[in-house]
Parts: structure tokens; C-alpha cells; sequence
């Protein structure tokens, strides 16, 4: 079978273990593309009651609250209740919009182990939409067949009988397995194993077996762990071994030995084939996109006056607030018939300061370019007044996209901060113009610099960038020291943080050839590298602008 | 609502489950905060400590768990004033929880239909005396943060409004989970838990192995599972009842305080705070070890979990802080 259709084949199977144990199993992520294909997906979930829920759903509507129409009408209190108040099958659609705070509501939802089952709809386009970790852990499928949809492929629906997967025998061995293979592919979370263990066990009863066999944990480990994985287990070496036991370990690992045998290397490899093409090209560099996974893309800010709303929330009307009326007036409504009684007016609206609800935004941070200038000797000669002048084009369209600017430069044995965030265009271009060339390249110290510059400058809320122009001869230690060596040692170690810290960063190298060592400098700071041997300032901020914005 | 898996049986994660069991001897340290990746068994722990903790004794009918009828708060409506023991309160606070949830409100209802004012307790109240579990407590809203960090400060909660004027006790050990992934906390919140351990998955198969065997049986064969665990976690109950009554005779010798003080000092860390939490638990663990004194071994055992969060960063160190203290610490107390 071809992997188009195989993975088609699989969809099916997955769909039919959905359908018959929903909430034991809990779910699954969908990404997919509206269109005719979904369509057929999500036709084969048709026999599950499923109701829609949005992004931006109400923590009213999620977890339930006062139901301010009933209460008013009848006098007393009604809440109403809140879509999991009772076991739910919700359609979480537009997920990969969904944010860390509502993901980690659901998520706690799923994890009372309730019943609940939430089939969350990706239809993100670029790799980093996606539905929030948080919730792709908990959710044992990840739907996304590759390829046409076979001619005359449909979920067979018509076999939507429930079964009991907890009366499936599952072996201590069958466990060991699917944990053996997890560990194999890298996944660190043990959720995995544990989901991968109920769907065989579902696949087990679906397919009328009480005791899971060979079969089920194949299909299980096929449908749980490839978009899980973050390495491709090695070959050469049994798996097994790969762990040093302690001593008085050795009893369960000769166990383990003996299990991870043939019939694991099989599912091994079934696994294997069905790993995603885009995760195997990105294994390599998987350290920078987790470590970045949380803090970059957009830092937000709550506010008050820009920015897409939140949820309005008491306050006081200090002359920056402003005033959510509605939200005021529903928190007054409740009250009236006491204030009424106490004031003896019937016939005015009585609002007390603690009514008030205020208006809340949220937006995204600007953001702050921190160029970090190789001054030295060996630059000025090369490219100074290049890179000055790519600087200054930057400039100019840092300022039509109200962007905030510092600028660095280091030489001779240290680095110094030109110019602090601003957002002056004049300022910035004067001081670049009397940067003065000469010395040596403390590049660890400019690198250090800049990023201690973006990490306060993260703290207030700004989202950072690093921009270093250097030619990359590193020839300065960090501690002011003529050290070739150490110099280059340094440099690397001040990246290895800058990619710890998630900043973003790029590396222009300003040198007639490119040169190596600034290649895996780049790397090393998890950034994009840019050579441009005898480029124009033109070129190169066409170069930079195209970088900044992929 | 079915038992939650017992405390006993959660594989490895020594540090998360020690800092739990001390703040169970001794709620003075002040809370623990747990950081880890997803899915390794952060939330189970915290439901689990709730099985485990030794029932408290308290008035039946108070909202805030009073332990004798004068304690009880003037506003609260005493029904049965029955001394009964109760499981601890733990206490969890939902993301999503409106500030009139957390801190208590006018209660509606008895507004709406009788015209009353009267108070109804939030969570606050109700986890007196217990522990308050915040889950992804990074990411709860600022103005909760605020709220709680006032009331964990001053151990009482003021309400001020609808021309209510309403104070109880709210002593509570707070216990905090989060993914760093997703944020980062702010230092004053950061600073006022006790202890803060981080938690991997298990490195080793074997390991691994374990606890999904674990979590298999406790689905699929509950009866055997929790009569086997049930009685492991009573032996740790009994543990953390004797160590409470050892615990105010522990004695410290002068030579334990310099040590903390020089471990601080060489540290780093901010304010005092740190060295009478590394003390406080010092003592609770060596009461928990049944010995009569504190000795360096303890200190040695407590550090990271006690100053680790209390650092300022080093932007030069890659290796987290809990790795800085151990260092400092090996050479130190040698």
C-alpha cells in the first residue's frame, strides 16, 4: 500500500476506536484543511454528539456561572450549567488558535478523567499553528492523512456500537512494550504510553478479542507515537542496552531484554514509516524550536485601550479605564431589589462602585531590534561603513513599523551600548555615524551584552530581536583577555544562552568569505545565518527584512 | 468521584514527594511549587497528598475549619457546633475563578430572594487550614496573583464590600504546578512558596515501565491495587503524625544556623526568607527521619528545593539553579 493510502487506512482506523469509546479514550487532534475531505473525516465521527466549541468561548458557557435572565425572572437563583458539568463530546474548532489559558482549562477538564472527549479541529498552515501542547499531550490521536482521499474511502459508520475496553486483559508485557518503544522515539511524556495502552485495548475489543495480542499494540504504537516522536531510534544499538541499569535494577531489565525483541522491532519500524517527513528534518534543530516553543511569536500585553478584548473585570475608573457598561450593568442587575429596599428608591437603577467592570485588551508587544555592531579592526577595514549603512536602512523601516531600536557595538576589549531602545531615528543614525573603527573583536562580550539588553528589555514587555553584525574573529575573551581560544569558547557558551533564553536572533556575517566557525555560532544561538561576502547595504536589509519576517 | 491514585505508588519523583510530605509536618514552610514537562505526574501528586494528609479535627458547621467554636468567625451562622474530624482541605483553584469565587462575596441567592445580607466564604475560606492547589499557576490572571499573594502573606483574608466588612483566617499551604513552557512566574509569587522542585520523566526504561504498570493496574484491577497502596500510604500517614510530635523537640545546633547563613550568603539569595525556609525544613525532614537533631546532611538534602527559586539568574549559567546550589553547597559543607 502506498503511505498516501496507508495513512488514509489508518484515519479509518482511528475513527472507528473513536467511535467506540469516546470518552475512554479522550479524543483526538485533526489537522486538516476545511474542505471535502475533512468533511469526510468528520462524517465518520457523526454518530458522536458532538457540540462546537470556539476559541473564544466564555469560562460562562465552559465551566458555567449565573444565568443573569433566569435568576432576574423567577427571582432566584439559577446558574446555568457549564458545557462540562456533565460528560461532553465537544468539537473544539479553529484550534490551533486556541490559547495557553483556555487550553489549560480544557485540560484540566480532560484530566478529571470524567468522560469528556474533545476532538480538537487544527486547521492551522504553518508549523507553528498548532493546537497547544498542552492539550495535543492529552489527546491520544493526531488525524492528519497525507495525500488524496482514496477513491470511495469513507469512514464505515455504520458499526457504531460501544464496547467496554476495560474488560481487555492487558499484559504486564504489553505495557513494557509500548513503554520500550515511547522511550525509543524520545517521547518524554508518559502519557503516551499510557494512551497508546488504551487503544489497544479498544482495538482489542472493537475487534471482539478480550486479551490484547501483537496486532493491537502494533496499531496503537502507529496511531499514538509518530507525531510524538522527537528522534528516530538508533539502529545499530538494542534498544535495551542503551540505558546504563544500576545493579539492583538488573532483575527488571533482563526482563526488559527479553521483551523488546523482535515483535518490538517491528512495531519499531511500523512507527518508523509513518513518521511525519517535516518532524525527521527538523530532529536536528528540535532544541531550539522546544526551547522556543513557549516564549517566542508575539509576546502579549494586557491593556486598555488596544488590542482584541478579554474578559472585562472589576476595577475602579482611575481615568485610564475605561468602562465596560454592559458587564456593569449585569453585575448591578442582581442587586437591585436589595439596594432598593435598603435606599427606599424604587424607581433608579442603584450602582455601587464595586459594580464596576472595566474594559481589558490585549495585544501583541512591539517589537525591539538590538543590533549588536562589530567595530574592530578588522571589520572596519572590510565592511564598517557597509554595515552602517544596512543599519540605517533598517532604521528606516524600523520606524515605519514602529519598531523600537538599540544599538551596540563592541571593539577594543568590551562592548558598549550606543544607543538604548528608542524609537528616535535621528538619534540612532548619529551615533552610528561617529561609531568609531579599531581593536580587537570582543564578540562574547557584544553577544552578552545584547542579549542581557533584550532580556531586560523582554521583562518590560517588548518582544526582542538580536541582529550581530560581525566578520566572526573572535579574538577578545569575555573578560577582557587576549585569548583566541577562550575568546571563541566564550562566544559560543553566551549563545548556547541566547538560544536557552528563546531569543531570536540573527547573525549577518560581514566577512569577504564566509566563514565557518560563525555558522555554527548561528546555531548555537538557535538563529538564522546570513552570509553576504561583498553585498551592498541594499541587499543586505533586504536580506535581514526577509529573514525577520519568515 | 473515584479514589485518586495513591500517594505511595507514584515511581521515583523522591524531591516532589518529600517537599509534599514536610509541608505536611510543618505548613510553616510555606507551600511547594512544582515545575516540570508535561506528564510527569505533577497534578497526580497533589491529588494524591489530599488522600494522604491526616484528617484534622474541626467545627462542624464553620466555613473557614475552625478548630474550636471561639475561632470560628463572628459573621459565619454556626449550625452544629460538633467537634468532627475531617479530611484536610485541598483546595483547588480553578483558572477560570472569578475573584468573587476566590476571596468570597455577598451571597446572591439570599440577597435575590430574601433581601439578606449575608456572606458567602470563597475558596479561601474553605482552604483554611488545608492547602490551595493552583494548577498552571503561571498562567493565572495578575490581579488573582495579587489577591493571593496578600492573603498568603498576611494569613487573613478582608473583604471590603457591599457595605459587608468581613475578615477571616485563611492560613493554607500553597501548593503550585505549572509547565515553564508556558510562562514564566513572577519572583514575589516565586518567593512566597517554600520549597520549588522540578520534575522530569524517569530516565530509564525500567523505570518508565513501572509506572505504567502502576497506572494499568490502578484502572484496571482497582480493588488489589489500592488494598496493596492504601496500606503503604497509611505507613506514611503514621510517619508524618509521629514526625509533627517530634518536631518542636528538634534541636539546632548553632553550628546548623552559620551554615545557613553561609550558604545564603555565598548564594546570593534575596532576603531572609530563604534561610528560615532552609531551616524550617532542615528540621522537618530530620523530625521526619526520626533523629533528634538537625544535622548537615539534612541541610545538604533541603538546599536546592529550598533557595534554588530564590536566585537571582546568572545569565551565564546554562545549568539551572537547582545545579548552582548543589555546587555551592558541595563546597561549602564539605
Amino acid at each position: 500500500m502506498s503511505r498516501d493510502a496507508d495513512s488514509w487506512a489508518l484515519t479509518a482506523t482511528c475513527l472507528s476506536l473513536l467511535r467506540a469509546a469516546p470518552d475512554y479514550l479522550g479524543g483526538a487532534v485533526i489537522r486538516m484543511r476545511a474542505g471535502p475531505d475533512r468533511d469526510a473525516v468528520l462524517a465518520g465521527m457523526a454518530p458522536l454528539p458532538l457540540r462546537k466549541i470556539h476559541p473564544g468561548i466564555s469560562d460562562d458557557q465552559l465551566l458555567g456561572g449565573l444565568d443573569l435572565t433566569a435568576t432576574l425572572s423567577t427571582g432566584r437563583l439559577a446558574q446555568r450549567p457549564g458545557l462540562f458539568d456533565a460528560p461532553c463530546m465537544a468539537l473544539l474548532t479553529m484550534a490551533e488558535r486556541c490559547e495557553t489559558e483556555l487550553a489549560a482549562k480544557l485540560a484540566h477538564q480532560l484530566d478529571r478523567e470524567f468522560g469528556h472527549c474533545l476532538i480538537a479541529l487544527d486547521e492551522g498552515a504553518e508549523p507553528d499553528e498548532c493546537v497547544p501542547a498542552a492539550l495535543a499531550d492529552r489527546l491520544p490521536f493526531y488525524i492528519s492523512p497525507e495525500g488524496r482521499r482514496p477513491e470511495g474511502w469513507s469512514a464505515d459508520n455504520a458499526g457504531a456500537d460501544t464496547c467496554d475496553p476495560g474488560q481487555v486483559s492487558a499484559t504486564l508485557e504489553d505495557a513494557q512494550t509500548l513503554t520500550v518503544i515511547a522511550a525509543q522515539f524520545g517521547i518524554a511524556s508518559l502519557r503516551a504510553p499510557l494512551l497508546a495502552l488504551r487503544a489497544a485495548r479498544v482495538h482489542a475489543a472493537v475487534n471482539g478479542r478480550t486479551a490484547v495480542d501483537r496486532m493491537d499494540l502494533e496499531v496503537a504504537a502507529r496511531l499514538v507515537y509518530p507525531h510524538r516522536a522527537t528522534k528516530v531510534p538508533d539502529e545499530t544499538e538494542p534498544p535495551a542496552d542503551t540505558p546504563e541499569p544500576p545493579p539492583q535494577e538488573e532483575q527488571q531489565d533482563a526482563t526488559g531484554d527479553g521483551l523488546s525483541l523482535p515483535e518490538g522491532d517491528m512495531i519499531v519500524d511500523a512507527v518508523k514509516a509513518l513518521l511525519p517527513a517535516d518532524v525527521l528534518a527538523g530532529l536536528g534543530q528540535s532544541g531550539a524550536g522546544a526551547s522556543r516553543a513557549g516564549t517566542g511569536a508575539g509576546q502579549k500585553r494586557v491593556g486598555n485601550r488596544r488590542g482584541r478584548p478579554l474578559s472585562p473585570r472589576p476595577g475602579r475608573l482611575d481615568g485610564r479605564a475605561r468602562i465596560d457598561l454592559v458587564a456593569t450593568l449585569r453585575a448591578a442587575a442582581p442587586w437591585q431589589p436589595l439596594r432598593r429596599q435598603q435606599q427606599q428608591m424604587a424607581d433608579r437603577l442603584l450602582i455601587r462602585p464595586s459594580d464596576i467592570r472595566v474594559k481589558r485588551y490585549q495585544d501583541h508587544s512591539d517589537r525591539l531590534l538590538v543590533f549588536a555592531v562589530d567595530a574592530s579592526g578588522s571589520a572596519a577595514l572590510a565592511r564598517l561603513n557597509e554595515a552602517k549603512g544596512a543599519v540605517e536602512l533598517l532604521l528606516a523601516q524600523a520606524y515605519a513599523a514602529r519598531d523600537h531600536v538599540a544599538l551596540i557595538a563592541f571593539r577594543g576589549t568590551g562592548a558598549d551600548i550606543l544607543l538604548p531602545p528608542t524609537r528616535s531615528l535621528v538619534q540612532t543614525k548619529r551615533r552610528l555615524a561617529t561609531l568609531p573603527g579599531g581593536g580587537g573583536t570582543p564578540l562574547a562580550a557584544g553577544l552578552q551584552a545584547a542579549s542581557l539588553l533584550a532580556l531586560q528589555n523582554r521583562a518590560k514587555g517588548l518582544t526582542p530581536s538580536l541582529i550581530v553584525l560581525t566578520d566572526g574573529r573572535a579574538n577578545i575573551a569575555l573578560d577582557g583577555e587576549g585569548d583566541r581560544s577562550r575568546a571563541g569558547q566564550d562566544a559560543k557558551q553566551v549563545a548556547r544562552l541566547i538560544q536557552t533564553q528563546g531569543l531570536h536572533s540573527l547573525l549577518i556575517d560581514t566577512g569577504t568569505r564566509p566563514h565557518t566557525g560563525l555558522r555554527d555560532l548561528a546555531a548555537c544561538m538557535g538563529g538564522t545565518y546570513l552570509a553576504l561576502p561583498r553585498a551592498d547595504a541594499q541587499r543586505l536589509t533586504t536580506a535581514v527584512s526577509a529573514a525577520l519576517d519568515s | 468521584m473515584t479514589a485518586p491514585f495513591p500517594f505511595s505508588a507514584i515511581v521515583g519523583q523522591d524531591d516532589m514527594k518529600c517537599a509534599m510530605v514536610l509541608t505536611a509536618i510543618d505548613p510553616g514552610i510555606g507551600g511547594v511549587l512544582v515545575f516540570g514537562d508535561r506528564g510527569t505526574g505533577k497534578s497526580t501528586a497533589v491529588r494524591a497528598l489530599a488522600a494522604l494528609l491526616p484528617p484534622i479535627r474541626a467545627v462542624e458547621s464553620c466555613p473557614v475549619n475552625a478548630a474550636k467554636t471561639a475561632d470560628c468567625p463572628d459573621w459565619a451562622e454556626l449550625g452544629s457546633k460538633k467537634i468532627i474530624s475531617r479530611p484536610t482541605p485541598v483546595i483547588d483553584l480553578p483558572l477560570g475563578a472569578t475573584e468573587d469565587r476566590v476571596v468570597g462575596a455577598l451571597d446572591i441567592e439570599r440577597a435575590l430572594t430574601r433581601g439578606e445580607k449575608a456572606f458567602e466564604p470563597g475558596l479561601l475560606a474553605r482552604a483554611n487550614r488545608g492547602y490551595l492547589y493552583i494548577d498552571e499557576v503561571n498562567l493565572l490572571e495578575d490581579h488573582i496573583v495579587d489577591l493571593l499573594l496578600d492573603v498568603a502573606q498576611s494569613g487573613e483574608n478582608v473583604v471590603e464590600r457591599e457595605g459587608l466588612s468581613i475578615r477571616h483566617a485563611a492560613r493554607f499551604v500553597l501548593v503550585g504546578s505549572g509547565n515553564p513552557e508556558e510562562g514564566e512566574l513572577r519572583p514575589q509569587l516565586l518567593d512566597r512558596f517554600g520549597l520549588s522542585v522540578d520534575v522530569r520523566s524517569p530516565g530509564e526504561v525500567a523505570k518508565r515501565v513501572e509506572v505504567i504498570k502502576r497506572r494499568d493496574a490502578f484502572e484496571n484491577d482497582h480493588a488489589t491495587f489500592m488494598a496493596h497502596y492504601g496500606a503503604e500510604d497509611a505507613t506514611v500517614r503514621e510517619a508524618i503524625l509521629k514526625a509533627r510530635k517530634r518536631l518542636p523537640k528538634i534541636a539546632t545546633p548553632d553550628s546548623i544556623l552559620e551554615d545557613c547563613a553561609t550558604l545564603c550568603i555565598a548564594l546570593g539569595s534575596d532576603g531572609l526568607r530563604g534561610e528560615l525556609t532552609l531551616l524550617r525544613a532542615a528540621r522537618a525532614l530530620a523530625a521526619y527521619e526520626g533523629k533528634r537533631k538537625v544535622h548537615r546532611d539534612h541541610l545538604k538534602a533541603i538546599a536546592p528545593s529550598a533557595l534554588s527559586h530564590r536566585l537571582r539568574r546568572d545569565p551565564l549559567d546554562e545549568a539551572g539553579s537547582a545545579t548552582r546550589v548543589g555546587r555551592v553547597v558541595e563546597e561549602i559543607l564539605v
